[in-house]
């Protein structure tokens, strides 16, 4: 069977739903709302690629969505204390940095378990930024919202910049030894050890990506709209699991790749859309992408089965 | 006179293409002590596990109590009065003591209340029975070694078995512990019951048993009674064969001294004081019994497991080993044993298996050359002799020979001065077996330092130009290559033929 087979099934169920919809529902495809569709994707699709690796690794990070709230309403302040926005940038990507190293040295070199670690994390960031923010909605200052840009183009900017990270952390995926490093250390890291790869450093590089990446998520939410809201993060990480699980990534570890990974976020992304054009109740919605996961994790299964 | 308690003839059982047991004929009668004897890999514990019921045999027939009994399982088994005590027990350790007997005792429903007076009589009384002063109240962990071991006696009493399997009992025992539960053996004997004992303590199954099984190459090859035989005739025995011929001759004469240890020791993996030489263009053989410390010993070379003790030096410089990342930039490589599970990726292509240890010289500024790659991997499968379909092949397409080789491969690529093989040729078939062998020689012609451990007596007999001998975490002893069995037997039983070279 074809290498990737899995990830090939996956981008046909995409194009299944997408031929579907131009043939019942064309008017899903009028520009703007399209773009402002693919446009509130970002974030989850750069976050995505930090996932996969941690997955990949045979690790798991339910903080980024406390992590990713964090980081807004960091940039958000600075945004609003009139910094240029490469700062603010590059402070958002790096406190994203220091909560990811928080939880890779937790899990690489205390060797705890990461579901424990990042719950710990998880709960802590959310509560820290609830007693410090109190609920607040933080107002940005004009020229922040789209780069200053009027929507579309700044919607454009956003896809075109996410779609650029998102295929050269694939390509990187592949072809620098870092990359497969994960994967060794994710299958069996004690035969990565006895290779002489050093299962710590790895893990601990893969979360702090992970941090840094959900930083830059973190931005291009804040950029998409007028005002930050300290619960912007909530549920990304579930959200981000499940298009990696979708999309092939073994959660054993040291399988999967990205080329999955997109496809499975957009097909559960517009679940919601595609029913509302098919004019069907929106509360279908979490029926159908957990219909969705359970096939995915079904498929997987049966395929490891038939491997034995 | 009764039938026997078990009797076992032309017993028969294959894995694949390994023939584990190729006609073991036993017999055990009411009363007795019956040591079971044999080196690594002889069958031993297969042996056990056919009686136990955990594998079928494909061949001979099992009578228990004079009734034959076919298609056995462990329930059956159990059923029949055979219980087994291994060297780890199999307790709960965060339950009582005589939670642990009910447990084991008692056949009931999910919903049945627990009658804890009467687990606990029983229990005391069962303990009391084998002499053991254990209070039942007390929690597994909370128990040392031996005693866990009584608790494992008294459910196999208590469940009525005939037939008690000890496998190494006293391994992990202190000289006064063993002589209770010697005295809980003779008491067991005396009862009537029939004990299975197996031991490579010679000395232990002198003092204990009545008659003696010999196990070799999956054959028994007699029964005895204990007193009839001495030391000497029992190693003999056990080893048996001529060595063949097909090993690759040595070759040249050895050249600098690559490796040196002084009294190098590691108090976390239990080995202590050894001082040994590898020179460049030598194989030394490393043999011992399983859990000797040979393994733990290469982990300390690797770095895995550093070095708390002594002096280590490469090529006459003082060193310290302190990570495998280490040990492979001073030069030294580690083919591990259990290839299976950490020698090669399974999942990954045979190519990326082969260069995993040379990222950062294969790949500057860690930027991958696929190109580099298969042209390494191609010229590895040419000079190895690899079957495989090309740089490709996952590595768990191949044979275990092959993915030997590709681990092999693997180490070699990282031009290493000192070659640390575990078990280079387990479970691998006998032509991948003297290609390996072949393989092996060469590198040694070639310069490279190789210490190789090996459970396999004829293979380090063949392949060793000095055999160093590990017992109990020391090295006991380094023979001359060309020694014959029977002193490398004894050195790794710990007998008296210390003669070192």
């Amino acid at each position: 069977m074809n290498k990737y087979f899995r990830e090939l099934s996956v981008a046909f169920a995409l194009a299944l739903l997408v031929g579907a919809l131009a043939i019942f529902a064309p008017h899903f495809f009028a520009t703007q709302p399209l773009l402002s569709r693919l446009t509130a994707q970002t974030p989850a699709l750069i976050a995505a690629i930090g996932m996969t690796l941690v997955i990949v690794s045979r690790q798991i990070d339910i903080s980024i969505g406390s992590q990713f709230g964090m980081c807004a309403v960091i940039a958000g302040l600075l945004a609003a204390a009139k910094l240029p926005l490469v700062v603010v940038l590059a402070v958002a990507v790096g406190a994203g940095a220091l909560m990811g190293a928080l939880n890779g040295a937790l899990v690489a070199w205390l060797g705890l378990p990461s579901i424990v670690v990042t719950l710990a994390t998880m709960v802590t960031w959310q509560e820290a930024l609830r007693l410090w923010q109190q609920g607040r909605l933080l107002n940005l200052p004009p020229g922040v919202q789209w780069f200053g840009l009027s929507q579309p183009a700044g919607q454009k900017v956003l896809i075109i910049l996410a779609v650029l990270a998102a295929a050269l952390a694939a390509w990187l995926m592949k072809n620098i030894a870092a990359g497969r490093r994960v994967y060794a250390v994710g299958t069996d890291a004690e035969a990565a050890r006895l290779a002489g790869i050093d299962p710590r450093r790895t893990t601990f590089g893969v979360f702090v990506l992970m941090g840094a990446l959900t930083g830059l998520a973190a931005m291009m939410n804040v950029v998409q709209s007028p005002q930050i809201q300290p619960t912007c993060g909530d549920g990304l990480e579930m959200k981000v699991i499940a298009a990696c699980v979708v999309g092939g990534v073994a959660v054993s570890g040291g399988r999967g790749s990205l080329w999955g990974v997109f496809p499975g976020l957009l097909l559960l992304a517009n679940v919601n859309p595609a029913l509302t054009h098919f004019h069907v109740q929106a509360y279908w919605e979490k029926a159908i992408q957990g219909f969705v996961i359970l096939l995915a994790v079904m498929a997987d299964g049966l395929r490891s089965r038939r491997n034995r | 006179m009764s039938a026997p308690l078990l009797q076992l003839s032309g017993v028969q059982k294959s894995f694949g293409a390994v023939r584990a047991l190729k006609g073991v004929s036993f017999e055990l009668i009411a009363g007795e002590v019956h040591a079971l004897l044999g080196e690594n890999g002889a069958g031993k514990s297969t042996l056990i596990k056919v009686i136990t019921g955990a594998h079928q045999p494909d061949g001979g027939t099992i009578t228990v109590a004079g009734e034959e009994v076919s298609q056995l399982t462990p329930s059956k088994a159990r059923a029949l009065g055979i219980a087994c005590i291994y060297q780890q027990p199999a307790l709960f350790p965060d339950l009582s003591v005589a939670e642990n007997i009910a447990l084991r005792l008692e056949k009931t429903s999910a919903f049945h209340r627990i009658r804890w007076k009467e687990s606990a009589t029983r229990a005391k009384e069962l303990l009391h029975r084998i002499g053991a002063e254990i209070d039942p109240a007390k929690e597994v962990r909370e128990l040392s070694m031996p005693e866990q071991q009584l608790v494992e006696i008294a459910c196999a009493l208590g469940s009525g078995a005939r037939i008690v399997i000890m496998d190494e009992p006293t391994a992990s025992l202190t000289q006064k512990e063993q002589h209770l539960l010697f005295a809980v053996v003779r008491d067991l004997r005396a009862q009537g019951v029939g004990v299975i004992y197996i031991s490579h303590r010679l000395e232990e199954i002198f003092a204990l048993a009545d008659r003696v099984t010999v196990l070799r190459d999956g054959e028994s090859v007699g029964t005895n009674a204990v007193d009839q035989l001495n030391e000497a005739q029992m190693i003999k025995l056990m080893v048996g064969r001529e060595v063949s011929s097909i090993y690759p001759p040595a070759e040249g004469v050895p050249g600098e001294i690559v490796l040196a240890l002084k009294n190098v020791g590691c108090t976390a993996s239990g080995v202590r004081g050894v001082t040994i030489e590898v020179r460049a263009g030598e194989i030394v053989g490393m043999a011992g019994l399983v859990g000797a410390g040979r393994t733990e010993l290469a982990r300390i070379l690797f770095g895995i497991t550093p070095a708390d003790a002594g002096e280590i030096s490469l090529r006459g410089q003082r060193i310290r080993i302190s990570s495998p990342q280490n040990a492979i930039a001073q030069g030294i490589a580690y083919v591990p044993e259990d290839r299976r599970r950490h020698g090669v990726i399974l999942e990954m292509p045979i190519a990326q298996n082969m260069t995993m240890a040379i990222h950062p010289a294969l790949f500057p500024g860690s930027w991958l050359r696929f190109n580099t790659e298969t042209k390494l991997a191609q010229d590895f499968i040419r000079d190895l002799g690899i079957k495989a379909y090309g740089p490709e092949a996952p590595g768990g397409s191949l044979s275990g020979g092959n993915q030997q080789k590709v681990s092999v491969a693997r180490w070699l690529a990282t031009k290493p001065k000192l070659l640390i093989l575990d078990e280079p040729t387990q479970g691998v078939d006998v032509g991948a077996k003297a290609e390996i062998h072949k393989i092996i020689r060469a590198l040694a012609k070639d310069g490279l330092a190789v210490l190789m451990i090996s459970s396999d007596l004829p293979e380090i007999l063949g392949m060793s130009d000095r055999i160093a001998v590990m017992r109990g975490g020391e090295l006991t002893a380094i023979l001359p290559g060309g020694s014959d069995a029977h002193t490398v037997m004894a050195a790794a039983l710990g007998q008296s033929g210390k003669a070192a070279a």
